[in-house]
C-alpha cells in the first residue's frame, strides 16, 4: 500500500511542479521576487547570514571532504542533495528552484537546456576557464581528435547567450556546464575468477560467463554498453551509437533479450554500491562498471580490473551548472565554489580517486610527483598509491589500468547520450527487463 | 459499502448530524482531499496529456493508454504489459497464499494454544521485532545468505550435499517470494490474530461438546469467524505486492518485471503521462481486487 501511495504522490508532486514551471508567469514572478531580495530589501538579515549552497548531484561526486575543505577555505556552506543520475535530470526539469548548484552529466543537457532552467555560466568570471582541457572545448586529447558519437561535451558545452535555450556550435562567452570530472568507462572483470585475458566488449555476452555477467540498468547508459557489445560481436556497425534509429534500437534490445533468455545475466545493477557488491561477492565476474567502483572493490582486497578493450571506451563527463533563477550573493557564492573547485585541491582529490579533473595544471600542482606519474602518465608506482582517505589502492610497482591519460582518454569510442528516440528506447528497455 | 437499513433510524437521532461532528471530521477529510484525492485526480488528468523529452503538454489524448497496450493484439507473443501483469499476479498469488498459511497458523497458535495473556503479548511482540529495522535492510540481509558464495551454499558444500553452488537461491523468483513472505507475513498475522481473539470461546466448547473433530472445529467454526481478518490481511499483502518495485528489484537482480518498476523507470525519464496511464490502470486493477474481496465480507460490520 505504502509503495503505491508513494509512487502516486511522487508522480503527482512531479507533475504539479512540472506543470507550474511550464507556465512562464510563475517563473518571472519568482525572478522578480529574487531580484527584490537581492536588491537588498532585507539588507541586515541578508548580510549576516552565511551562504548555504544546495548542491544537487549524484552521491558519487558529493564528497564530504570536498565540502568541508571548501567551507574551511571560504566560509560558504555546501549542502549536498544526493539523488540518482536520472533524478538529477528530473529535479532540474521539474523543480529548478530546489537547488543552487547542479552537478550533472553533459548528456542530460539535451533535456535540461531546452527548458530554460539553466543559466549560461559567464566564462569571464571563471579564473581557469582557458585552462579547461581541450577534450571539452575542441574534442581533442594531445592534439588528436577522439570519438564523438553520442553527446560529446563539445557539442553541448556552449550556449548562444546567458538565457539561451539552444546550444552554440562555436565557442561563446557562456558555458552550459563547467566541467568537473570525467572518465572513460569499460568492463570491470575479476581476473582471479576469469583467469584469461579479456580484450573485447564482446566478452560481456560470451556464453562462457553465463549467469555471471551484469549490465547497467540505467537505460541511456546501458544501451551504449550494449551497442559496444553489438559492434564488437560484428552484428552491426552503427553510424552513431549515441543516436540510434528505431530499427537500431530494436536490434540492440533484441540482442540483449536473447542473451537474457539464455541466462547470461546474473543481475542488472543501477547504483554504484550494487555494482561493487556484485563484483566483490563473486556473483558476477564481468560487468560494465565505473572506475571508482573498481577502486572500491580493490580496497576490499579483492582483485578487480578496469579492463581496457580494443574497441575503446564509453566516456562520460559531468560539470557544474547554475539554475536560471540564481542571483545575488548565492550566485556569487556559486561562482566562488566553481572557481575554488577548478583551483587544484578538488582536482587532485578527484584524480586520486581515479577520475580526471577538468583543469589538469592546477591539479598537478597539488599532487606528489609519484602520484601524478601513476595516475596521469601511466607509469609504475614508485611507492604505495593511496586513496584520498588513506586506503592503499595499488602497491608500489603497479601500473594503472588503461595506462596514461592520453592512452585512456584518447581511446574514447563514444559518449553517454540522450537519443532523439529516447522515449522509444526506454520503452524497449522495459521490454528487455520484462523479458 | 451500503449503509444497512437497520442502523438508519438510530443515526437520525444520533449527534452525527450536528455541526460539531462536521468540524471533527474536517481535518482528516482535508488531509484526505489534499494529499490523496487531488493528486489522484491530477494523475488521471496527466494520463491524458502529451509529452516530449522535457515538457508535459496539456492535451486530451488516449496515446498513453494505447502505448501501454502496444502490441497486445499480437497473439504469437505476449506484450510487455500483459507479461508484466502476469508476473505481478503470479507473485501476488504466491505471496498471498504462503503468508496466509503461515499467518493463519501463527495466529492460531497465539490465540488458542498460548494460555497466559502475558506470554501471548510477549510472543506477539517477538513477531514484530523484524520491523525494528527498515524494509530495505531486512531485504538486503538475505543477499549474503543466499548468494553464490553465501552462507547457505557454503554450508551445503561444507557438509558435502552439493558440489557446485545452487544458483537459483538468489536473484530468482524464489528469492523474491522469500523476501516478500519475510517482509509481509506480519500484515497477515495482525488482523487474523485480532479476529481470532474476538471469537467467543464457548463456540469452540460447543463444537467440542457436539463431537466435532479438531479439523471440523477449525474449518467450520474458526475459519469462518476469522474471515474478516483474513480478508483485511489479504488486502494488505496483495496491494503491497501489486505495487512493489523495490523488493522485486533488489531480490530479483533487477531483471524481473513488475508494473511498479515500469512506472518508476518512466517517471525517471520524465515520461509522466505514460507513467500516469500505467498508474491509473494499476490502480483500477487493485481497486477491483479490493472490491471483490470486500464483497466476501462487510468489513464495517465486522469491525
Amino acid at each position: 500500500m505504502t509503495d503505491i501511495t508513494k509512487t502516486i504522490t511522487d508522480i503527482a508532486s512531479g507533475v504539479a511542479t512540472g506543470a507550474l514551471n511550464a507556465s512562464v508567469p510563475r517563473r518571472s514572478l519568482l525572478k522578480g521576487t529574487a531580484g527584490i531580495l537581492a536588491a537588498g530589501m532585507f539588507p541586515a538579515v541578508h548580510s549576516a547570514e552565511p551562504i548555504v549552497l544546495r548542491y544537487l548531484g549524484t552521491a558519487v561526486n558529493q564528497d564530504k571532504a570536498i565540502g568541508e575543505k571548501f567551507e574551511k577555505d571560504t566560509g560558504i556552506k555546501i549542502q549536498y542533495v544526493a539523488v540518482t543520475t536520472d533524478d538529477v535530470t528530473k529535479r532540474a526539469v521539474t523543480a529548478p528552484n530546489s537547488f543552487d548548484l547542479i552537478d550533472t552529466e553533459y548528456f542530460s543537457l539535451k533535456k535540461i537546456v531546452p527548458t530554460g532552467n539553466l543559466k549560461g555560466i559567464d566564462v569571464k568570471r571563471i579564473k581557469n576557464a582557458d585552462k579547461i582541457t581541450t577534450l571539452f572545448t575542441t574534442g581533442t586529447v594531445a592534439g588528436k581528435a577522439v570519438g564523438e558519437q553520442g553527446t560529446a561535451p563539445k557539442k553541448v558545452i556552449y550556449l548562444e547567450g546567458e538565457k539561451s535555450k539552444v546550444f552554440s556550435k562555436t565557442p561563446t562567452q557562456f558555458m552550459s556546464l563547467i566541467p568537473t570530472v570525467y572518465n572513460a568507462d569499460t568492463l570491470g572483470i575479476r581476473p582471479d575468477l576469469i583467469k584469461r585475458p579479456i580484450n573485447s566488449w564482446a566478452e560481456l555476452l560470451n556464453p562462457e560467463f553465463k549467469g555471471k555477467a551484469a549490465i547497467l540498468n540505467i537505460p541511456s547508459i546501458g544501451i551504449m554498453d550494449a551497442a559496444m557489445v553489438v559492434e564488437a560481436m560484428g552484428i552491426y556497425k552503427y553510424p552513431d551509437k549515441g543516436n540510434m534509429t528505431k530499427k537500431e534500437i530494436d536490434l540492440t534490445i533484441k540482442t540483449l533479450i536473447e542473451a537474457k533468455k539464455a541466462g547470461q545475466f546474473r543481475s542488472l545493477w543501477k547504483d554504484f554500491n550494487e555494482s561493487v557488491n556484485l563484483m566483490a561477492s563473486g556473483e558476477v565476474v564481468i560487468q560494465s562498471m565505473w572506475s571508482p567502483a573498481v577502486t572500491a572493490v580493490r580496497t576490499k582486497g579483492i582483485a578487480c580490473n578496469f579492463q581496457p578493450l580494443k574497441e575503446g571506451y564509453r566516456a562520460w563527463a559531468a560539470g557544474f551548472g547554475l539554475p536560471a533563477t540564481l542571483s545575488g550573493r548565492k550566485l556569487d557564492g556559486a561562482y566562488e565554489f566553481i572557481n575554488w573547485f577548478l583551483d587544484g585541491w578538488a582536482g587532485a582529490y578527484l584524480n586520486r580517486q581515479g577520475y580526471y579533473s577538468a583543469v589538469l595544471d592546477t591539479a598537478k600542482s597539488k599532487m606528489e610527483a609519484y602520484e601524478w606519474a601513476y595516475w596521469m602518465e601511466g607509469k609504475a608506482a614508485t611507492q604505495d598509491i593511496k586513496s584520498p582517505n588513506g586506503d592503499v589502492l595499488a602497491k608500489a610497482g603497479a601500473v594503472r589500468d588503461g595506462g596514461s591519460y592520453e592512452a585512456r582518454m584518447g581511446g574514447i569510442a563514444c559518449w553517454n547520450a540522450v537519443m532523439d528516440e529516447n522515449n522509444y528506447m526506454v520503452q524497449k528497455w522495459n521490454e528487455f527487463v520484462a523479458a | 459499502m451500503s449503509t444497512s437499513p437497520t442502523t438508519l433510524p438510530a443515526s437520525t437521532q444520533a449527534p452525527g448530524r450536528s455541526i460539531a461532528a462536521w468540524w471533527q471530521a474536517m481535518p482528516l477529510s482535508l488531509v484526505f482531499v489534499l494529499f490523496f484525492l487531488i493528486p489522484l485526480a491530477l494523475i488521471g488528468m496527466v494520463s491524458f496529456w502529451d509529452f516530449n523529452e522535457y515538457e508535459l503538454l496539456p492535451d486530451f489524448t488516449f496515446k498513453n493508454y494505447v502505448s501501454v497496450f502496444d502490441g497486445c493484439s499480437n497473439m504469437d507473443e505476449m506484450c510487455v504489459t500483459f507479461k508484466t501483469y502476469l508476473s505481478t499476479f503470479k507473485f501476488s498469488f504466491l505471496v498471498w497464499l504462503i503468508t496466509l498459511v503461515i499467518g493463519f497458523t501463527v495466529s492460531y497458535f497465539l490465540a488458542f494454544y498460548v494460555r497466559s495473556s502475558g506470554v501471548q503479548t510477549l510472543l506477539f511482540v517477538l513477531c514484530t521485532i523484524p520491523f525494528w529495522t527498515s524494509n530495505v535492510i531486512r531485504m538486503i540481509s538475505w543477499v549474503p545468505l543466499l548468494g553464490r558464495n553465501g552462507l547457505v551454499n557454503q554450508s551445503l558444500q561444507g557438509i558435502g550435499l552439493i558440489n557446485t553452488p545452487i544458483e537459483w537461491l538468489l536473484f530468482s523468483d524464489f528469492s523474491v517470494v522469500l523476501a516478500f513472505v519475510h517482509l509481509y507475513t506480519m500484515f497477515m498475522i495482525v488482523p487474523i490474530f485480532n479476529s481470532m481473539m474476538r471469537i467467543d470461546r464457548s463456540l469452540i466448547e460447543a463444537a467440542n461438546d457436539s463431537g466435532a473433530s479438531a479439523w471440523q472445529t477449525l474449518w467450520n467454526v474458526i475459519v469462518p469467524l476469522s474471515r474478516t481478518g483474513i480478508i483485511i490481511g489479504s488486502i494488505f499483502v496483495i496491494t503491497i505486492v501489486m505495487g512493489d518495485f523495490v523488493t522485486i528489484g533488489v531480490m530479483g537482480g533487477q531483471q524481473i518485471a513488475s508494473i511498479g518498476k515500469i512506472i518508476q523507470v518512466q517517471t525517471s525519464y520524465l515520461q509522466f503521462p505514460l507513467a500516469a496511464a500505467n498508474a491509473v490502470i494499476l490502480l483500477s486493477i487493485v481497486l477491483m481486487i479490493i472490491w471483490a474481496l470486500t464483497r466476501l465480507v462487510d468489513i464495517r460490520k465486522e469491525l
